[in-house]
């Protein structure tokens, strides 16, 4: 009733005024990401409580404060869930903000999302895009103000994207919203976007940019120091473009760039930057960590549990940031710290400590339980002497007496743990086996987001446990009893592969302490780097023309480099020549020694002789042998004096000891081989032993290994010179 | 009905996302809503008081849960509920009134007409003022009879007469809705005019060449310092910025613009001005009971500086501001905690909000409490629409605005503890 009301009278007044369309809002109620696992398998993460409400209630909240009046929830994953949620909510009863909801079971990215919205043809000009996990308190008239005016002197600016300044060092952006660090290029005095960059990878220091940029545009500010808000006010144009481009999938890894490079259409994307108001998205765990303790530090006034609380529950905020809601029984001795939040309803028990955390609606906490910056929703039920350091725990778990959560554990809904279990850290568990098929390619994840089979697998578990719990409890426990403690139900998720050094990043622990300095260590070497390098600042300023480049980081590429080149020269019989002409090309773009690629070679050798099929290490040795025998003329090439030589032996040795274990055993048999074909030459052996000698006993293990042999040739020099003296 | 509802609901929702600010807009946009309240109330035959009373409150409970920190909803709540009451109480004297005068004006001619009403209505206000203006226990008593009168008229009586009856009542329950719509559109414009007022009386208060200072802004404070300045009055006016809004900044701003020698000073150098100051005039967010301030942030320390220098504090408030609660209560003393971003730049200091390092707690907390208490002994004056007062006359002129049955407005009985 109320949308048509609303259209109807913005076409009553469309021939006076244009501008007077009500505002539009597309909400994706769907992150088409798998960073919350398990729990999002059960429940989208749009519902997930953030301080004891659902997402989707601050980001309804700011849309309808900020003026927006119609918005468009974009439902895909358990889509059910999300519109029987709206539809009881609050937001169906307000008159002049209207919500709509847009059901899709195959999108598998926002792309998808955009292009069925397009096709429905509901938005009828600009419009505000947000994902539904998204909270802020600013105010959207200037930068909607400015939006228009760009759009009416320019119709390519079809974009304005939201962005704010953080403080500009990459350890705080890390370490707070656990996103990568992002990197961007404005045009200061027209706020044009021209660059943006997620930067994937940690370790790599460089950036490049299209020099053509310096070209176009007088002046150029580069910024490491700002966060996307992932508020974008976009025009109509951008539902075509998608439609247009049928494969763009991600917002930014594929619009935004796109757009950036793509010059034959000329759009254009803006940026607006807010300073004092709060916008920031909850992107993982750590991220649902500090945006929880942004809420309750009242950075996103007025969206605060206690002016936001819904229906009867009121909350009250106390002295020190503490949110308590009525009807909570609280023991006399019970010491509720700082920085925390109880729902109503909620019990706790004698001498239980709780800080900075936030617990549920409904729970029931014994006595003597710690509970120390964890996420506890409702109906969880801990039992005595439990403790909780950093953990989220989802509705109706039960905690069994004395069990202990490791910082970083993510225990789904209705999870039991058994009595005396300690949880590892970073463990996530949950009623629902792991999905066999792992994706390690993020753009594949989205495609088991939308599968119906993990959804009804899941009500599935959930009915039987409903229905029959006795039964399926006591089966449970029998299959896993041995996996969570006695009387446990449900399944460790193992961590997927290559995920494990990231799991430490996106949990709501705090960073340990080492990998912290790791970071440090880290961006004190790029700083140094940079000061050495030149005076350009670090942080963000106008661009300077110089490279800066990490040492270390180019000889981990250089060598990545040279070993595609050889295994190219290996599979395409490339003559030995024009593989020592390649190298040499190599190594004068990077800047390297004749050393460098020597022991470069060498460890592609190594890694082709490993790669080819061997179940024996006699079959390894001789692989190593064919293999030298083949390239020893490469490799000699790069071996003009005994330095090099000797560079060659502590690569071998470091390979044996850190990537190839295999290798280790043949150490000796292999150095005898390149002996023999004279690759490496006696003195360099010698002076290597000798090099070794002052090395503590770690280092000694392979001259150790090798004492035969060398035993052998300081013995043979000496027969070679009885020999020559006779 | 349900237009009253969705009205009830869009206010509720402004409120609770502090949409409304500062207690003047509050307190109007209740009375409104309040009076579409009544206008749409459907009155049964018996119980006309009682059943608007229910309604009102029943609307007034959730306003006031809605901000419980705004607490000039509630002062209008109560107001209109005693608004109903006294309007419940009048109507017999008046209906009597009323019958004399038609009688009377029937038979006789236009000279007489003109008396009447005048010594009728004078009677009726002195009645009405006899009933309800003496301390609650008195008013308490006559309430019961009265109540207890109604049922009786009703049972009383045969058909025609019944007919009869109920047409007069119809009438009188109309003419007790109009009443009170009247009387709340009375509370509309005193206050509309709160302001002027006050602003009327402020060359009895500042005198030329004095040194007044403020702090924050106050639309009361500006009209009562221009109206000064009106009549002729010279004088200086300091301002203290009132951060860490700076609403003081506006202030200034605005003085200027109508021709006032402003100085803007630091809050912090209050203190050190304050000797050169010759009295505080600031405003008010509430007035307690007790005659106790509950005042914009940085208020306290000025008081405090102004009673060390015998410097006259003075609070402006109009009569919505009154609150008839006591603050002893920490349901009552509420404060709200804006947002640190008022204090901080969030950009700047995200590095001290950084939960990821440490111990996963943050070293930083910043608190933004919007208002102060200022106690009554440190208050000279209160200069209300009705004239100037002591702290220790607030009680009483909350008596004359207040019912004391609608103190509490929850209805639910309080839990057995």
């Amino acid at each position: 009733m109320a949308p048509k009301r609303i259209r109807a009278r913005a076409v009553s007044d469309d021939p006076e005024d244009l501008a007077r369309v009500p505002l539009q809002a597309v909400l994706l109620a769907d992150s088409f990401t798998t960073r919350f696992r398990p729990i999002t398998l059960e429940r989208p993460k749009v519902l997930l409580p953030l301080v004891n409400l659902p997402m989707i209630e601050y980001t309804l909240a700011w849309l309808e404060s900020a003026g927006v009046e119609e918005v468009f929830v974009f439902c895909c994953a358990h889509a059910k869930q999300v519109m029987s949620y709206l539809e009881n909510s609050q937001w169906k009863s307000l008159p002049k903000f209207s919500v709509t909801t847009i059901e899709s079971h195959n999108s598998i990215s926002a792309g998808d999302a955009l292009r069925l919205i397009y096709e429905r043809n509901v938005i009828h000009g600009d419009f505000v895009l947000i994902s539904g996990d998204t909270l802020s308190n600013m105010s959207l008239t200037r930068a909607l103000q400015e939006h228009k005016e760009r759009k009416k002197k320019d119709s390519n600016a079809i974009m304005t994207m939201v962005v704010q300044r953080s403080k500009p060092s990459p350890i705080t952006q890390q370490s707070r919203l656990g996103t990568d660090g992002l990197f961007m290029a404005i045009d200061p005095t027209t706020k044009q976007l021209l660059y943006y960059e997620e930067n994937t990878n940690h370790s790599k220091g460089t950036l490049s940019i299209d020099k053509m940029l310096l070209v176009d545009n007088t002046s150029i500010t580069l910024h490491n120091d700002i966060q996307d808000c992932y508020i974008d006010i976009c025009s109509l144009e951008v539902l075509s473009l998608f439609t247009d481009n049928f494969d763009y999938q991600h917002l930014r890894r594929h619009f935004v760039k796109g757009l950036l490079i793509d010059d034959i259409m000329g759009y254009k994307i803006f940026t607006h930057e807010i300073h004092s108001s709060y916008a920031a998205r909850v992107d993982n765990y750590r991220g649902y960590d500090t945006i929880s303790k942004d809420i309750i530090q009242r950075w996103t006034y007025p969206l605060v549990p206690d002016v936001l609380s819904l229906g009867n529950s009121a909350t009250k905020l106390e002295r020190q940031g503490m949110y308590r809601s009525s009807e909570i029984g609280q023991s006399r001795s019970a010491q509720i710290g700082p920085h925390t939040v109880i729902g109503t309803g909620t019990t706790i028990g004698s001498n239980t400590k709780i800080t900075n955390s936030v617990v549920g609606k409904g729970c029931t906490i014994g006595s003597n339980a710690v509970i120390e910056g964890s996420y506890v929703w409702d109906n969880v039920i801990i039992e005595d002497e439990c403790e909780l350091r950093h953990a989220i725990v989802c509705d109706g778990v039960v905690m069994k007496s004395r069990s202990v959560l490791k910082p970083g554990v993510v225990l789904s809904f209705k999870v039991v743990i058994g009595q005396n279990f300690v949880v590892p850290p970073y463990s996530k568990v949950s009623l629902l086996k792991q999905p066999t098929k792992q994706d390690s390619d993020e753009e594949l994840e989205y495609a088991d987001n939308n599968s119906d089979t993990l959804d009804s697998a899941a009500t599935g578990t959930m009915d039987k446990l409903n229905g029959d719990p006795l039964l399926e409890f006591s089966e449970m426990e029998h299959h896993v009893s041995s996996e969570l403690g006695y009387g446990g139900v449900g399944y460790i998720w193992s961590l997927c592969e290559g995920s494990h050094e990231e799991e430490w990043r996106h949990s709501v622990a705090p960073i340990p302490a080492e990998k912290l300095a790791e970071i440090t260590q880290v961006i004190e070497d790029d700083l140094e780097l940079v000061s050495q390098d030149s005076n350009a600042p670090a942080s963000s300023g106008e661009l300077k023309p110089d490279t800066q480049i990490n040492a270390e980081d180019d000889a981990v590429y250089f060598e990545k480099e040279v070993e595609a080149t050889f295994l190219r020269a290996v599979n395409e019989n490339v003559e030995v020549d024009h593989v020592i002409l390649e190298v040499n090309s190599l190594r004068l773009s990077y800047n390297m020694q004749a050393a460098d690629c020597a022991g470069a070679i060498f460890h592609s050798m190594m890694k082709l002789a490993l790669d080819a099929p061997h179940s024996m290490q006699n079959e390894l040795l001789r692989n190593v042998h064919n293999t030298v025998n083949a390239w020893q003329k490469l490799l000699k090439s790069y071996l003009p004096g005994k330095d090099e030589e000797i560079e060659v032996i502590l690569k071998f040795e470091e390979i044996c000891l850190e990537s190839v274990k295999e290798l280790s055993p043949l150490f000796t048999q292999i150095l005898h081989l390149l002996y023999d074909k004279d690759i490496i030459t006696e003195e360099a052996i010698e002076d290597w032993e000798s090099e070794k000698k002052d090395a503590d006993e770690a280092d000694r293990v392979f001259v150790k290994q090798a004492e035969i042999f060398l035993q052998w040739l300081r013995e043979a020099p000496e027969e070679d010179d009885e020999e020559d003296g006779e | 009905m349900p237009d009253v509802q969705t009205l009830v609901n869009e206010f509720l929702f402004k409120l609770k996302k502090r949409k409304i600010e500062g207690s003047h807009a509050t307190a109007r946009q209740t009375t409104i809503l309040l009076r579409s309240v009544i206008s749409q109330q459907r009155i049964p035959y018996t119980h006309q008081a009682a059943a608007l009373i229910d309604a009102v409150k029943a609307v007034g409970e959730q306003l006031v849960a809605a901000n419980p920190v705004e607490l000039a909803v509630g002062n209008i709540v109560r107001r209109v509920l005693h608004i109903i009451r006294e309007e419940d109480l009048s109507p017999t004297t008046v209906a009597i009134a009323g019958l004399n005068v038609s009688a009377v004006s029937d038979d006789e001619g236009d000279t007489d007409h003109d008396d009447h009403p005048v010594l009728s209505a004078a009677a009726v206000a002195a009645a009405s003022r006899n009933t309800l203006r003496p301390p609650s226990l008195q008013t308490l008593l006559e309430d019961l009879p009265d109540s207890a009168a109604v049922p009786h008229t009703s049972s009383s009586g045969g058909d025609s007469e019944g007919k009869s009856k109920s047409a007069d009542k119809s009438s009188r329950s109309r003419r007790l809705k109009h009443d009170v719509i009247e009387a709340v559109n009375e509370l509309i414009e005193d206050i509309d005019t709160c302001h002027e007022q006050i602003a009327e009386q402020a060359v009895e208060h500042i005198h030329q060449n004095e040194v007044i200072l403020t702090l924050g802004s106050s639309r009361t404070v500006l009209e009562f310092l221009c109206a000064a300045k009106e009549k002729k009055r010279s004088f200086r006016v300091f301002v203290a910025e009132g951060a860490p809004r700076y609403q003081g900044h506006l202030l200034a701003k605005e003085l200027v613009a109508r021709g006032l020698q402003t100085t803007l000073i630091a809050d912090s150098a209050v203190f050190a001005m304050i000797s050169r100051v010759n009295m505080v005039i600031v405003g008010a967010h509430a007035v307690m009971a007790n005659g106790g301030v509950i005042a914009p942030v940085g208020l306290n320390m000025v008081a405090l500086a102004a009673q060390r220098h015998a410097v006259p504090f003075v609070v402006l408030a109009g009569s919505h501001k009154l609150c008839p609660l006591y603050p002893h209560n920490p349901e009552v003393l509420l404060n709200e905690l804006r947002s640190p971003s008022e204090l901080l730049d969030f950009g700047e200091f995200s590095d001290c909000m950084d939960f990821g390092s440490g111990t996963g707690s943050p070293l930083l907390h910043v608190v933004n409490p919007t208002f102060d208490y200022v106690p009554p002994k440190l208050v000279s004056l209160f200069i209300t629409d009705t004239g100037g007062h002591n702290p220790s006359y607030v009680y009483r002129l909350i008596a004359d605005y207040y019912s004391t049955d609608d103190l509490v407005l929850q209805r639910k009985p309080a839990p057995v503890n």
